[in-house]
Order: structure tokens, then C-alpha cells, then sequence
């Protein structure tokens, strides 16, 4: 496949365009107002259809005698998800478990498709659909990262803000931990505590599979004889990333949202 | 590389109708559907816990019942034993009983016999001694004049 492409390209131009977005104009600034992904849209977007179409399937089946096929692969990933959050939450878990459940499902299908090979989505846009360039990994695209990772953020102050109150909340901003003495330290920390989590969950998603994504191009450079042991090897490695990610991603959230639900005011006192 | 903010947005409206969407129509159903199997499967094994209990014991009582049921039978069996005994004994002292009254009958009856034949001799033994008698007196004896001597003499022989 690379042959293919590769032949009328330089190596730095197939790279290049393999990293390029199909996008709705040409801003091609670091952070763009304008410009639309329409790939990673598209694809997160049908991939998280497929997650839910699958697991709707099931709960319609769904039954409390001896379980199908589908119903059994679906209820262990629901009870591994609800023992997770289990695991850390406390507290009313009918909106936290359905949401570690997507971010978990949609995110394991971003990552599964650095796992179709690089070329093969992109020719067949180009030569079929004439595309000018498609990524097909979302998760590889900062735009779907942090989508997931603001929600998650939104979601840490509501959590807090349910439990503590905004009162609370700020009180807790201004005044933790170093007392109301050193104020202006407070904030500065906490500031950079509470971006530092948005950040870390998209740029460690975004990051894993970006570089997994171009160390696939670049074993696509090498000449086919020379590709199959690396592009194995990476492949396979591949498989422990894409499902870690996606466990990391879930735990984190869940971690978060648990440390935001839990009412520190009782622990003060003591 | 590039962050898009519009791409942004689409994807945390997406993101939240999809999360929308696992918490109303796929969550709660399955996880009913594993509550409920819990349940059942905690049931199961009470109730199986519960009938292996049930069968103990009625195995216990049977085992009680059969017990008791063959105290009674050898109960019945001595109490037939011995009213077969008193039977047997009954009717034996009814036999000796009988055979001591056939005996008295015979007896009686011998006696008797034995007595008319001594009446019968005598009379025939005083008739013959007053025909000897008469003989020897050769003259006829008033049988009228001389019953009361004939009846006196038959009574003394």
C-alpha cells in the first residue's frame, strides 16, 4: 500500500498528508475557530453508534434466565464498569456508571481503529470518494480528547458543587490547603490542579495514539518485505494500548468524580 | 495536528446525547436484568438448602416411623403369641373339664346300672326264695295275704 502512495509522494509529504484532517476549509492553525474535523466527527460519531446500537441490542433481549451471546459480552463489560465505579464512588451511581460506560466503549473503538491499517481508509476515500485527506483515528485527533476530557472536567464541578455547595467549592478553592493566610498560593495550586486533569486525560489519550498512529506510517514507509515483523510487532503491542487507554481514560474519570463527589468538610473537622 | 474548537463542541454534544442515551435505554435494563439473576440464584440455593434440610428430616422422621412401626408389629406379634397360648391353655382346661363330666356321667351311670341290676337280682333272689320257700312249705302262699311279708323279705336280701 505504501508503495502505492508512497511512490509519487516524499516521505515527509505522505506523512505530512496522512496527518492532515478532512476538514471543512484550510485554517490550518494550531487552534482553529473555523475549521470543522469532518473525519474525526464522522468516524467517533459512527463508531460510538456501533457501542450503542450493540449494547441496545442486548438490554432489549436482555433477561434474567441464561443470557446470549451478545447479552454475556455486554454484561461483563457492564459489571467490570460498575465494579470500577464501585470501587472509588460513594453515592448514587445511575448517572456515573452509564457515563464510565461510554467513555470506556467509545474510547476502545477510537483507539481499535489505529489497528485498520493506516492506508487502507485513506486510499479508498481518495480514489472512491475523492477525499484530499482522512484520519480515521478520533482519538489520535486533540478535538475528540478534549471533548471527552471537558465533559469530564464539567462534570468534576458539578460533582463538587453538588456535594459541598458553591460555598463550599469555594472555600475549599480559596482556602486549601495551605489555610486563609497564603490565599493567593491556594489558588495558583488548586488552579493547577483542576486544568492540570482536562489536560492530562486528553493529551495521554491524544499523545498514546497519535504516536501509535505515526509509527504506523512510518512502518507503511518501509518497503513491504521489511514491514511485516515491525508492523506485527507494533500491532500487537498495539492491542495492550488501545484497551489501557481506554481503561485509563474510564479509571481517571471515575477517580476525578469520585474525589469531586466526596465532602472533604467532614474530614476538616476531625 | 491541530485542536479545532467547533470539532470541540460537536464532539461534547454528541458526547452527551450518546451519554444520555446509555443511562436511559442501556444501563438500567441490564443492570436489572443482573440484579434479577442475583436474586434468583441466591433463591435457588436457599431453596436448595432448604429442601436438602426438608429431606433430612424426613428421612429422620421416616427412620422414626419405621422404628416405632416395628415396636408396634413385635408388640402385636407377643400379644397374639399370647392370647394363642391362653387359647390353647383355654381349651385344654375345657377338654379336661369335659372329659372329668363324660367320666362323672359314666361313672353315675354305672352306679346306677349297677344299682337296678342289685334291685332286680334281689327281688328276683327274694321271689326265688319265697317260690323256694313255698316249695318247701308245699303249700300255696296267699301272694294277697303275704305281700307285705314278700315285700319285707325282698327289701332285706
Amino acid at each position: 500500500m505504501s508503495a502505492e502512495s508512497g511512490a509519487a509522494k516524499t516521505p515527509a509529504e505522505y506523512v505530512s498528508h496522512h496527518l492532515m484532517h478532512l476538514t471543512s476549509n484550510h485554517d490550518a492553525g494550531f487552534v482553529t475557530m473555523s475549521n470543522w474535523h469532518i473525519d474525526t466527527l464522522f468516524f467517533s460519531t459512527v463508531l460510538g453508534l456501533i457501542f450503542l446500537t450493540a449494547f441496545r441490542m442486548a438490554a432489549v433481549r436482555v433477561t434474567s434466565g441464561v443470557p446470549g451471546k451478545l447479552q454475556n459480552f455486554v454484561e461483563v463489560i457492564i459489571e467490570f464498569v460498575d465494579n470500577s465505579v464501585k470501587d472509588s464512588f460513594r453515592g448514587d451511581r445511575s448517572f456515573i456508571a452509564p457515563f464510565a460506560l461510554t467513555i470506556f466503549c467509545w474510547v476502545f473503538l477510537w483507539n481499535c481503529m489505529d489497528l485498520v491499517p493506516v492506508d487502507l481508509l485513506p486510499l479508498f476515500g481518495e480514489h472512491v470518494l475523492g477525499l484530499h485527506a482522512l484520519r480515521v483515528v478520533p482519538s489520535a485527533d486533540m478535538s475528540a480528547t478534549f471533548a471527552l476530557s471537558l465533559s469530564v472536567f464539567f462534570f468534576i464541578f458539578w460533582y463538587s458543587f453538588k456535594s459541598k455547595g458553591v460555598v463550599g467549592f469555594g472555600k475549599e478553592f480559596l482556602f486549601h490547603p495551605f489555610g486563609p493566610k497564603l490565599l493567593p498560593f491556594n489558588i495558583i495550586l488548586n488552579t493547577v490542579e483542576y486544568l492540570a486533569k482536562p489536560l492530562s486525560l486528553a493529551l495521554r489519550l491524544f499523545g498514546n495514539l497519535y504516536a501509535g498512529e505515526l509509527i504506523f506510517i512510518l512502518i507503511a514507509l518501509l518497503p513491504w518485505w521489511a514491514q511485516v515483523i515491525p508492523g506485527m510487532g507494533w500491532m500487537i503491542f498495539h492491542i495492550l494500548v488501545v484497551t489501557l487507554q481506554a481503561f485509563i481514560f474510564m479509571t481517571l474519570t471515575i477517580v476525578y468524580l469520585s474525589m469531586a463527589n466526596e465532602n472533604h468538610d467532614d474530614a476538616e473537622h476531625h | 495536528m491541530q485542536a479545532s474548537i467547533p470539532s470541540i463542541v460537536g464532539q461534547m454534544i454528541v458526547f452527551a446525547i450518546f451519554v444520555w442515551f446509555t443511562m436511559k435505554f442501556v444501563w438500567p435494563p441490564i443492570t436489572k436484568a443482573l440484579d434479577e439473576r442475583q436474586k434468583r440464584i441466591a433463591d435457588g440455593l436457599a431453596a436448595a438448602e432448604k429442601g436438602q434440610k426438608a429431606l433430612l428430616e424426613a428421612s429422620k422422621s421416616g427412620d422414626e416411623t419405621l422404628k416405632s412401626a416395628r415396636t408396634q408389629a413385635q408388640d402385636i406379634v407377643a400379644a397374639a403369641n399370647k392370647q394363642a397360648t391362653q387359647m390353647v391353655e383355654q381349651a385344654r382346661a375345657d377338654a379336661e373339664a369335659e372329659k372329668a363330666r363324660i367320666v362323672a356321667a359314666g361313672h353315675a351311670e354305672v352306679v346306677r346300672e349297677l344299682t337296678q341290676a342289685k334291685d332286680s337280682l334281689r327281688k328276683q333272689v327274694g321271689e326265688l326264695a319265697i317260690a323256694g320257700a313255698s316249695k318247701i312249705l308245699k303249700r300255696e302262699i296267699n301272694a294277697g295275704a303275704h305281700a307285705e311279708l314278700l315285700t319285707d323279705l325282698a327289701a332285706k336280701v
